[in-house]
């Protein structure tokens, strides 16, 4: 048992954070130093250069293009990225649908659909949720009838993340009627630009528009766009949630993100000292630096499990949910440093990135927005109460 | 970067849960408790045979060289069957002061029959108006020719009526409260002018308030240097911290697999309780919370030797204060889970409960190692 990393490991970290600091654009760094808003470019620039060196589909092996990180690499490399303030890959791509093309997807798919993810070239979208679909997913309603070659697909998706910058979207559509919900659903690939396929924004209560309704009217899709079998697509979903879990728990942002607040807490004034020599606030950071630490600590017991071929255990599970509370507990604890210079609301700047002079320092009027956005986190991607009954049922036998 | 256990550390690992599983059944553990000693000598001699009182120490003080890692592992199944054995006050404190601080005399005389099994030992810092600063010492020792001379008083010393020494932190000089000016002396359980008061506390183990008066000692009695006793005895502290995180990790594991096991047979409005989501929930919270205790004991044990003393103690009372706040919400949801049955003496969980919440209040609670914390990470 051993905290250290190998020379060899030292060495890759070098090499990453050598190339981060050659590669990442520096307008896009500043952008997520100061927490602006990205555009589809800004991300696509960083992804394509990482895709240049093969390392945007980090977790990828090395059969199916990626570069086979052992666990503690894979560590290194999400955590040198946040240190020097890289955006968050677009996980829609490289962690969810390239994987499930890799592993059900037929030789042609692989062929077609890979080499795009790997370069950055394409941006996808998630189909999954639909307006009386969430928490039930298999209960999803937008169909898809065969018609000669094609699938004929009618009905609607919500909380499409990103859609409006989208090439392609992976879409759950169900094939089949009878018997269980899970089992007439099928995993299909569409080219956003069909036509019939009409994509309306959902603004939210941050004013900023990043989820969207994608709504099919009779879209012909080409039956060769089914992954895996029709009717098994539960299998893809299933495979896809699964393979999401441990990068959701979100470690290395959350260590970014404690740093910022006690760079806030220390720029904020308290009865004429710095508030983090408030002891009652002090002491807030210091609980949520711990929370993030017993995170942290959880996965790379995990890891080195994976490091030795075992499964993770039970403690993976418990990844998204304090993952995501962490992540909430970060914007709130920074709101609450920013006092009422959190209430100015400044559109203009927030989301457009004008040059509107911030009221107070840059940091306050990101505050309230990050954290009524953040609210998001322990909703998607399963609510932290579905992950709780997924615990129960697989991990604890309830 | 490897966080996994070696083959000789599972070894280990199997080794203590097997002496768990056979020696410490609930019925088992009731008879020792209620033995004379409160732990049973044929258990003691087992462990210096199978080199358990060996495992902290370095090669060269006659250890076998496992340090915190190996402590950790023994202390995490001890938790699981609430051994009462003295482990943590006479090797990890005081075989550990010994090591750290100890002379070649003092540690061929003092910890080598420890390691042996041939001596056992206890701490004596706390006093009546010490609350967790380990600095807020009063007991007096004066110079008396070339030694000392002891007078004060000593409470919730735990196995200082098995203690062979008891190791004292005195003041030598300075003000109250003042960290310099304190001296540890090992002094003989039975000197002269030492008497005890007995008792057992909440959770089955054996404590003793003790009264020093004028106790004479040589000047090798002293453990370290004169008036630098402080720093030996707050890194010990800082290491039987995170050796109770580890044993906290083990109760916590037992506690919550008792419960799951209680609520998947126990039946009303004719079905399993488990079945019902607010119970499941809260289940998922307790091993939820035991992944986040056994993590952070993990991170503690891998960083109480590091070099730099801020990272030594803020792993202990980072991990500190995760133990409290997880072990509290598993002993208490246990109990509430449990119904009636989870407040009477004749469950397992009661026990498991009652020394969760001992282990939270052993060398400063939740939240004083979040002041401490937070003193060193965050206003710093």
């Amino acid at each position: 048992m051993d905290l250290a990393f190998t020379p060899e490991e030292q060495k890759f970290a070098a090499e990453v954070r050598a190339f981060v600091k050659a590669n990442l654009p520096a307008d896009v760094r500043d952008k997520v130093k100061h927490g602006k808003h990205l555009g589809r470019d800004d991300y696509m620039r960083w992804q394509q250069a990482l895709g240049k060196k093969g390392w945007l589909v980090y977790t990828w092996p090395v059969k199916h293009g990626g570069p086979g990180f052992t666990p503690a690499q894979r560590y290194l490399f999400e955590n040198i990225c946040a240190e020097e303030y890289a955006p968050g890959i677009i996980p829609f791509g490289s962690k969810m649908v390239g994987p499930v093309i890799y592993t059900f997807g037929t030789e042609e798919q692989k062929q077609t659909y890979l080499p795009a993810i790997r370069a950055s070239t394409v941006w996808w979208c998630q189909g999954y949720s639909e307006p009386g679909s969430g928490s039930d997913l298999a209960s999803l309603r937008t169909k898809a009838e065969k018609e000669g070659d094609h699938y004929i697909v009618n009905g609607s998706k919500t909380w499409n993340t990103m859609g409006h910058w989208a090439d392609w979207i992976f879409c759950l559509v169900r094939t089949d009627s009878k018997g269980k919900p899970q089992e007439g659903i099928s995993f299909l690939l569409i080219d956003m630009k069909t036509p019939g396929i009409t994509v309306k924004p959902i603004i939210m209560a941050d004013g900023g528009h990043e989820v969207n309704e994608v709504f099919f009217d009779n879209v012909k899709v080409p039956i060769a766009n089914l992954v895996g079998k029709e009717n098994e697509g539960w299998t893809c979903a299933k495979f896809l949630l699964a393979n999401e879990r441990l990068g959701i728990a979100a470690v290395p942002q959350s260590k970014r993100g404690v740093e910022a607040l006690k760079d806030i807490a220390r720029a904020e004034q308290d009865n004429g000292k710095p508030l983090i020599e408030n002891q009652a606030f002090a002491e807030k950071i210091a609980d949520l630096e711990i929370q993030v630490t017993a995170l942290e600590f959880t996965e790379l017991r995990v890891l080195s499990t994976m490091a030795h071929g075992g499964q993770p255990g039970p403690e993976v599970s418990g990844l998204k949910i304090r993952g995501s509370e962490i992540q909430q507990r970060i914007t709130e604890l920074t709101m609450e440093a920013v006092g009422e210079y959190a209430a100015p609301y400044l559109p203009g700047l927030l989301w457009q990135g004008t040059n509107e002079a911030p009221v107070g320092p840059e940091y306050a009027h990101l505050a309230a927005p990050r954290y009524f956005n953040t609210r998001k986190t322990t909703i998607y991607g399963g609510s932290n109460e579905i992950q709780k009954g997924i615990i129960s049922k697989m991990v604890l036998g309830l | 970067m490897d966080l996994s256990l070696s083959d000789e550390q599972k070894q280990l690992q199997e080794g203590v849960e097997r002496f768990v599983r056979e020696k410490y059944t609930f019925e088992n553990r009731k008879k020792i408790a209620a033995s004379e000693r409160g732990w049973l000598p044929e258990n003691w001699a087992q462990f210096a045979e199978l080199g358990w009182l060996a495992i902290p120490f370095s090669e060269e003080d006659g250890g076998i060289g496992f340090g915190p890692i190996g402590t950790m592992i023994v202390m995490e199944q001890f938790g699981k069957g609430l051994v009462l054995e003295p482990f943590l006050p006479t090797v990890v404190l005081g075989g550990g002061m010994i090591a750290a601080a100890g002379t070649a005399a003092q540690k061929e005389a003092l910890l080598a029959p420890m390691i042996e099994g041939k001596k056992q030992f206890a701490l004596a810092w706390l006093e009546r108006q010490s609350r967790y600063n380990l600095a807020d010492v009063s007991l007096k020792a004066t110079k008396e020719g070339n030694g000392w001379s002891l007078s004060g008083q000593k409470g919730v010393v735990y196995n200082a009526a098995s203690a062979d020494d008891i190791i004292v932190l005195a003041r030598t000089a300075g003000s109250a409260r003042e960290e310099k000016g304190l001296t540890l002396f090992v002094v003989d359980g039975k000197a002269k002018g030492i008497t005890r008061r007995d008792y057992p506390t909440q959770d089955a183990q054996r404590a003793s308030e003790i009264t020093f008066d004028k106790v004479s000692v040589g000047a090798d009695a002293v453990l370290g240097t004169v008036d630098g006793g402080f720093p030996v005895v707050e890194d010990a502290v800082d290491r039987a911290i995170v050796a109770l995180c580890a044993e906290a990790t083990g109760c916590m594991d037992a506690i919550n697999a008792a419960t799951l096991d209680y609520i998947k047979t126990r039946k009303q409005f004719g079905v399993a309780i488990g079945k019902f989501q607010v119970l499941q929930h809260r289940m998922v919270d307790c091993f939820t919370n035991a992944q986040e205790a056994r993590s952070m004991t993990l991170m503690a044990s891998l960083k109480i030797e590091d070099k730099d003393a801020i990272v030594r103690h803020k792993a202990a009372s980072g991990a500190k204060v995760q133990i409290g706040k997880s072990g509290k919400f598993c002993g208490q949801s246990a109990v509430q889970m449990h119904g009636g049955m989870g407040v009477t003496d004749e469950l397992s969980v009661s026990h498991y409960f009652k020394r969760l919440t001992m282990i939270d209040l052993m060398f400063g609670n939740q939240q004083h190692h979040l002041t401490r914390y937070s003193n060193l990470a965050i206003a710093a």
